[in-house]
């Protein structure tokens, strides 16, 4: 994802000779689009590497990618280009991340890695679970801290994040079994240590979090500056606040600063720890839902209990849906409370919303009854409607699909209220084989309408 | 490159509204700034906390919730006290029982069980009808006169019944709460109406988000039209949407299964208390961060960390 360059910005950049090996006649025509991402700089045999140079830095996004971890379970952060969803979308899912620390004892890591491992769901379609842990050296033991993160990333596979001001105990758990090549994050560049830390980062090619204890932007930009000069590109910041008040307002500087004022010190996702800003495991769930509606990266907590990640990454699936593109469910029949073959069928369409609310009612009614879900592209009923995907002649197509007609023993379909005025020709296009019935308008009133119903 | 804090003025200003009277009296509103963003901007009044509790016994709790109220809930006026312990600002009375659906009851009884609790509690109350909007123009206007010189709150009022409901609130001094279903157009259009009744801005409530949502049921639908909603209010200085905005954080949340369903049957979710605590107090969350300025919310422990957060980030 990168920040729009205009075409005239390009053109400036390119030979302007109009030779057309690109494939387009002229120069400024395939700036165009390379504007609109229609067409990539390679394209043209001409361009000179110091336009290369120029592009791609112009063209980096304003708040840089950063993965951790590797293989399936890495993870990207950053990359977001906008403060309100709604103007756009919110691209990469912030991680939620299990602080350990070499002074627990055993049976607690043990615990805590085995609730962080078996917390994951499944949810319209997409697999919800943590995402790290993070490893802190508070015991000065290099030898533990390194057994520690092997051990972790052993029991779990989840991306590790290093954490020791210590340079040389980050450099001993990198070189612990499987460590290195897990892709970890190193915490921290600090004032006092971040040639060696930035030495070890470029190194063995990890990224590398710059923390001020401060909780100032400007010692953090100073510092963040520092590191990027000595070559560090995949970079995590740490304000170093440490209470929900001042980390909100941090986050929103950062996200408006790399946004709007175009300040490339401050231009990386960042890291937040809600375990040391509450003793209280549930606010310390409040404060990691802020983050991840307002800007957070990373959120590092105290524990990671089924309990805490249900409703966490559901708030995140919520909030990163993009919300041009509705969330759907698949098509197919679902059967609620039980249903027999002498139960209602309720038609509607695949929008996740749609589907929630009227599964959500059904459930409440208690009656048995069959849900049929037709893809209609993941619009609701009135939207597919006028869209010409929830029609007569593409829901007859569904019924014979969706094996309606084995699941029961009555033809009666029921359509949504919002569409009675198809049922006549629904009828017709389903030659007589099922009566139409007209159901309530909203989902709110399908209790009623349930207990009273009965077949055609 | 040096680093300049990246401060946002905002034009606009959300109005003050006044709940109840006397020392318990709670005004929200008066902003000049997005939610918590108290750095940048006037933020005079904390978001309010209305708990809510019912005409009749709710048939569709769940457990977990109906045991924090015990044998109160048969009782509005017992549960009326229970709910100002709890640390409540505001007294929601839900009159579910007046639903033709659910009691049918009538707007004379509806008047006795709010004489009840006024006399119950010194708390500003709020009533909220059934739904069912002919039915709630009968018993909201019947609140509205019992509610006399209380300066309660009244709603919802909808694009169907607006005319009956404002105008009640109107004729008796009430504040009314404005319902539309989830659309930026939609909400200006009803406070235009609204205006255009005669009802003073600073009587009227906005509900943006269709009476109620959840966590992982739509929530993101009303979060980002709410977000539009204030940014229109504050950066835009769009005088008629600079209402404050009240959501009804319970009665989508208490309906969800993953509240509903004990760690018996759901192991892999945990335990169910604290996943029901934070399915609400998240919701809440989530709707103040948006922008919302009162909440109407259930259980005890979700009210208390909801509390805790705005202390904090005030």
């Amino acid at each position: 994802m990168s920040v729009a360059l205009t075409g005239l910005e390009i053109f400036k950049q390119l030979p302007k000779t109009n030779c057309g090996d690109c494939g387009v006649p002229t120069c400024l025509a395939f700036a165009m689009k390379l504007a609109q991402a229609a067409a990539e700089l390679g394209e043209c045999p001409h361009v000179t590497e110091a336009a290369v140079a120029a592009l791609s830095e112009a063209s980096a996004p304003p708040i840089r990618g950063v993965e951790i971890g590797s293989g399936d379970s890495k993870f990207k952060v950053g990359e977001e280009l906008v403060m309100f969803r709604h103007e756009k979308t919110f691209y990469n899912n912030p991680g939620y991340g299990l602080q350990l620390s070499t002074s627990m004892d055993d049976a607690v890591v043990d615990t805590k890695l085995a609730e962080a491992k078996a917390s994951q769901f499944e949810r319209v379609g997409q697999l919800l679970k943590a995402d790290c842990i993070a490893v802190k050296n508070d015991s000065g033991d290099a030898a533990a801290f390194a057994a520690l993160s092997a051990k972790a990333l052993a029991a779990t596979g989840f991306p590790l994040i290093l954490m020791s001001d210590d340079p040389d105990a980050i450099k001993t758990a990198i070189d612990a079994p499987g460590v290195k090549d897990s892709h970890p994050l190193l915490y921290a560049a600090t004032d006092s240590n971040h040639e060696a830390m930035t030495a070890i980062a470029k190194e063995a090619d990890l990224p590398l979090v710059v923390k001020v204890e401060s909780g100032s932007l400007e010692d953090l930009s100073a510092l963040t500056e520092k590191v990027a000069a000595a070559g560090i590109k995949d970079i995590v910041l740490d304000p170093g606040s440490r209470n929900a008040a001042d980390t909100h307002k941090n986050l929103v500087h950062v996200r408006r600063s790399a946004l709007k004022s175009g300040h490339k010190p401050l231009g990386y996702p960042v890291i937040t720890f809600p375990c040391e800003e509450t003793d209280n495991e549930l606010l310390e769930t409040m404060y990691a839902s802020l983050y991840t509606m307002k800007y957070g990266g990373i959120m590092v907590m105290s524990g990671l209990e089924a309990w805490k990640v249900l409703p966490l990454t559901v708030l995140r699936q919520n909030i990163f849906t993009d919300p041009q593109r509705p969330m759907q469910v698949d098509e197919g029949m679902y059967p609620i409370n039980n249903p027999t073959a002498d139960s209602p069928v309720i038609l509607t369409t695949n929008f996740s919303l749609t589907y929630f609310m009227v599964t959500g009612e059904v459930e409440a009614s208690k009656v048995p009854t069959w849900i049929a879900i037709m893809d209609a592209e993941g619009m609701s009923v009135l939207t597919a409607w006028a869209a010409g995907k929830f029609v007569p002649d593409r829901i007859a197509k569904f019924i014979k699909r969706s094996g309606m007609a084995e699941k029961v023993n009555h033809n009666s379909l029921i359509i949504p209220g919002y569409v009675a005025q198809m049922s006549g020709e629904l009828e017709d296009e389903l030659n007589g084989d099922w009566k139409i019935q007209v159901g309530s308008r909203e989902a709110t009133d399908l209790t009623v309408f349930l207990r009273d119903w009965s077949a055609a | 490159m040096a680093y300049s804090t990246p401060t946002q003025d905002m034009p606009g200003k959300i109005r003050e509204v006044t709940i109840g009277t006397g020392d318990t009296a709670v005004t929200v509103g008066g902003e000049t700034a997005l939610p918590f963003h108290g750095f940048e901007g006037d933020t005079p009044n904390k978001p309010a906390i209305a708990i809510e509790i019912q005409d009749i016994a709710p048939s569709n709790w769940p457990e977990a919730l109906t045991k924090e109220y015990g044998d109160s809930v048969n009782d509005p006026a017992a549960w009326a006290k229970k709910a100002a312990e709890l640390g409540a600002d505001i007294v929601a009375l839900h009159l579910a029982g007046a639903d033709p659906n659910n009691g049918d009851k009538s707007p004379d009884e509806a008047a006795e069980v709010i004489k009840a609790v006024a006399d119950a509690t010194d708390l500003p109350i709020m009533v909220l009808g059934c739904g069912n909007a002919e039915k709630d123009a009968e018993v909201l206007k019947k609140a509205a006169e019992v509610g006399q010189d209380k300066r309660i709150v009244i709603g919802p009022a909808t694009q169907d019944n607006y005319k009956a409901v404002a105008g009640a609130a109107l004729g008796y001094r009430q504040n009314v709460i404005g319902t539309t279903p989830i659309d930026v157009n939609l909400a200006k259009q009803l406070n235009i109406l609204l205006g255009n009744l005669g009802v003073p801005e600073d009587m009227v409530l906005m509900d943006p988000s269709t009476g109620g949502q959840s966590l992982g049921y739509g929530l993101e639908y009303s979060y980002s039209v709410m977000e539009r909603d204030r940014l229109a209010a504050l950066q835009s200085n769009d005088e008629v949407m600079q209402l404050p905005i009240i959501c009804n954080v319970t009665r989508e949340v208490w309906k969800a299964k993953e509240v509903k369903t004990s760690e018996a049957d759901a192991p892999e979710w945990g335990d169910q208390d604290k996943r029901g605590i934070l399915w609400e107090a998240i919701t809440a969350l989530s709707m103040l961060v948006a922008g919302a300025n009162v909440l109407i919310m259930r259980h005890p422990e979700s009210i208390k960390l909801v509390k805790s957060a705005i202390d904090e980030l005030y």
